[in-house]
């Protein structure tokens, strides 16, 4: 897939994960970096999220700091009781994303809540409803990350 | 920290993205029924105090042939984590790194970096820089691929309650 993207949307989407200045029409901003009109960067950016090459175009908050609570979260589900147990864990509204992972420690849950004391009572809620232990791996320190996609 | 209500309301309007529009500000301003001038320096505001970390777009890792994810954790000297966490974030290839508290007796690893890549054959060949970088501060490590997606909604925000 990579190969039919054009130099131009490369460099549009290497450029769009850096950040975009406040100002009244950032897409000329962006276009005159890129020596396109303002017109046509709208267009190519809104081409590539309707091919889905980009996920969505905005604002990135930083969840912690509107006040919000995160955890990950690990679960060592049995085998044969893994759909049913993954039922139970995502009917909760409080589970933003779950992975499973070819670990002892299968099921890998990130709880997301608007307050710290949510975090607890979900997982709780969760043992309860699944008769299985939750391990909560709350972050202690997060490192800056540069990392970029090179398109 | 307690957000102020326009605040709030900015943020409701725009976590699922800006228009794609020549004057996108204009757009969502006229919806909040403030001026453009006022919501780019509440953004500005936002921006400065650490809510809004940048203002762009997402790549869809899949779609760009970043198809293969694995959480490499590591049980790293607690004296010596928190600067190989710095270096190790600073890898062009890992996505989130963290310090993460033990679960003795089943889980001994207190750092976790996420890495990305084409296969997991690269994926495990950028594992072994990390390690190479933790060298003898690193007593053990796993990597755990990710073999299903269960679910991925991501954070929203909810309308206030009352």
């Amino acid at each position: 897939m990579t190969e039919t993207l054009s130099d131009l949307d490369r460099r549009l989407i290497n450029r769009l994960q850096d950040d975009l200045p406040l100002v009244p029409h950032p897409f000329a901003t962006l276009g005159e970096e890129l020596g396109l009109s303002e017109q046509d960067v709208v267009d190519r950016v809104r081409q590539l999220r309707d091919d889905g090459l980009l996920t969505r175009f905005g604002p990135f908050f930083d969840a912690e700091a509107l006040g919000g609570a995160f955890c990950l979260c690990a679960m060592s589900v049995p085998k044969d009781r893994f759909e049913d147990v993954l039922t139970k864990v995502n009917a909760h509204a409080e589970v933003a994303h779950n992975y499973e992972r070819d670990h002892k420690l299968n099921m890998w849950f990130v709880l997301a809540t608007e307050s710290r004391g949510d975090i607890m009572r979900t997982a709780k809620e969760i043992e309860h409803d699944t008769g299985l232990e939750v391990l909560l791996f709350p972050k202690k320190r997060e490192f800056f990350v540069g990392f970029r996609v090179n398109a | 920290m307690t957000l102020d209500p326009k605040d709030r309301a900015i943020i409701e309007a725009t976590q699922a993205g800006l228009p794609l529009v020549p004057q996108p500000f204009a757009v969502v301003a006229e919806t909040l029924g403030i001026g453009e001038a006022e919501l780019l320096e509440r953004l500005d505001t936002l921006k400065q105090q650490g809510v809004i970390r940048r203002i762009g777009a997402a790549p869809n890792h899949y779609r760009l042939g970043m198809t293969a994810n694995g959480m490499s954790v590591w049980d790293v000297d607690d004296t010596l984590v928190d600067d190989l966490g710095d270096q190790i974030g600073a890898l062009p290839f890992v996505t989130h790194c963290y310090r993460r508290p033990r679960a003795l007796p089943v889980w001994r690893y207190n750092l976790f970096a996420m890495v990305h890549g084409a296969s997991r054959e690269e994926v495990l060949a950028k594992r072994d820089r990390v390690a190479d970088l933790l060298g003898n501060a690193c007593q053990a490590s796993d990597i755990l691929f990710s073999t299903r997606i269960l679910k991925k909604t991501g954070m929203r925000l909810r309308g206030k309650k009352g």
